[in-house]
């Protein structure tokens, strides 16, 4: 009799004791302000008048998907998270929110983002929306993460179409520009991750994730990094010439690129010690600016645009 | 017999209930900014902000 006590106790009900800060650590807030800032370029460079307000509700189910997308990632793989020190601390492996309630709160904001961006926006993006979710988390994280060392590679498609969504949701279509911002992101996401895998092979290894480093190993992995680096700078250079981006975003391009190549040859050649592991430490890092800095160019390209007749008007009335 | 008598169903703890609360709040906020959302869209693309062509 005790013993059946005993475990009506243990199968109690669980109740939560998760605060509102683990469930907005589900969202993966760093990865979100990085796509809701490639979504904003998207959408400011698109031609035509858009709200405000459609702006700001484009903008916010783009960051809403995001964060859903990041929710049910960590619901699928609480198991991995816990063996690697980079995730560890996750609400997941922390015992903070288990698998079922992480997959409700991202199901619950999936469906609302993509709704809301349909209804109030135009189904276009609503629909691009609901395949970059799809694609991030069926496709990347339950099909190919654990089974592939082009896991990163494909699966960077998802972290790509953000400024494709931002852009249907301020014309309703689709043309070559947001295509060019889709290439510059797809081609930075393996150079970008395969740096971090590189000085954290061991946690990946531990996991069982079969990222390139582990696979295939260091030096395959270094060259794979340069390879990619030079198609890298070469899409991101490619929209001068072409005539869709004007001189100031090449030029930035092009020493940016500059820099980036710099690091992976640096990367590619030190391949021991504590130089090594500084070489793609030092990669990792510039890599994020390296996209920030060049989306950053045509943001400020179009305010200064929009600024300039004003202040044009102002100088003239002043002279 | 036992005076005391066991609760009956499940008691939270404070901070089951502190965290509950906030959580609760929280709901309530982004529901409340949906509405907001939704509101301020119909005024930006008129009443007929369902009924238009896909």
């Amino acid at each position: 009799m005790s013993v059946v006590d005993h475990n009506a106790i243990e199968l109690g009900p669980r109740i939560s004791e998760a605060e509102v800060g683990d469930y907005i650590a589900l969202l993966k807030p760093r990865v979100m302000s990085l796509v809701t800032f490639t979504a904003l370029v998207g959408l400011v460079i698109a031609p035509g008048h858009f709200h405000p307000v459609l702006a700001f509700t484009s903008i916010l189910c783009i960051a809403v998907g995001a964060g859903a997308s990041g929710a049910l990632n960590m619901a699928y793989e609480g198991d991995i998270d816990a063996l690697m020190s980079r995730t560890a601390n996750r609400p997941i492996p922390r015992g903070r929110i288990t698998p079922p309630e992480a997959t409700a709160f991202g199901i619950t904001l999936a469906f609302f983002s993509v709704m809301t961006l349909g209804i109030l926006v135009n189904w276009v993006a609503g629909g691009l929306l609901a395949f970059t979710i799809f694609f991030y988390v069926v496709i990347y994280t339950m099909l190919l993460k654990r089974w592939t060392a082009q896991n990163i590679v494909i699966g960077g498609a998802a972290g790509a179409l953000p400024p494709v969504v931002a852009w249907a949701a301020a014309t309703g279509s689709l043309s070559m520009e947001p295509i060019l911002l889709f290439l510059i992101i797809f081609f930075w996401t393996p150079p970008h991750f395969w740096a971090l895998a590189l000085f954290r092979s061991d946690d990946y290894a531990r996991a069982g994730v079969p990222m390139l480093p582990v696979v295939a190993g260091p030096d395959a992995t270094r060259l794979q990094i340069l390879l990619y680096t030079v198609v890298l700078v070469a899409v991101a250079f490619a929209p001068w010439p072409l005539g869709y981006f004007d001189a100031v975003y090449g030029v930035t391009s092009l020493v940016l690129g500059a820099g980036m190549l710099a690091l992976a040859i640096n990367v590619y050649r030190r391949r021991e010690g504590v130089a090594a592991t500084r070489a793609t430490r030092k990669l990792f890092a510039f890599s994020i600016l390296y996209l920030f800095a060049l989306f950053a160019t045509l943001l400020l390209e179009v305010v200064v645009r929009a600024v300039a007749p004003a202040i044009g008007a102002v100088a003239s009335a002043i002279g | 017999m036992d005076d005391k008598r066991m609760p009956d169903g499940i008691v939270l703890t404070e901070a089951q209930k502190r965290s509950r609360r906030h959580r609760s709040i929280a709901i309530a906020l982004a529901l409340g900014v949906l509405v907001v959302l939704f509101f301020a869209v119909t005024l930006v693309k008129g009443p007929a902000v369902l009924v238009r062509p896909m």
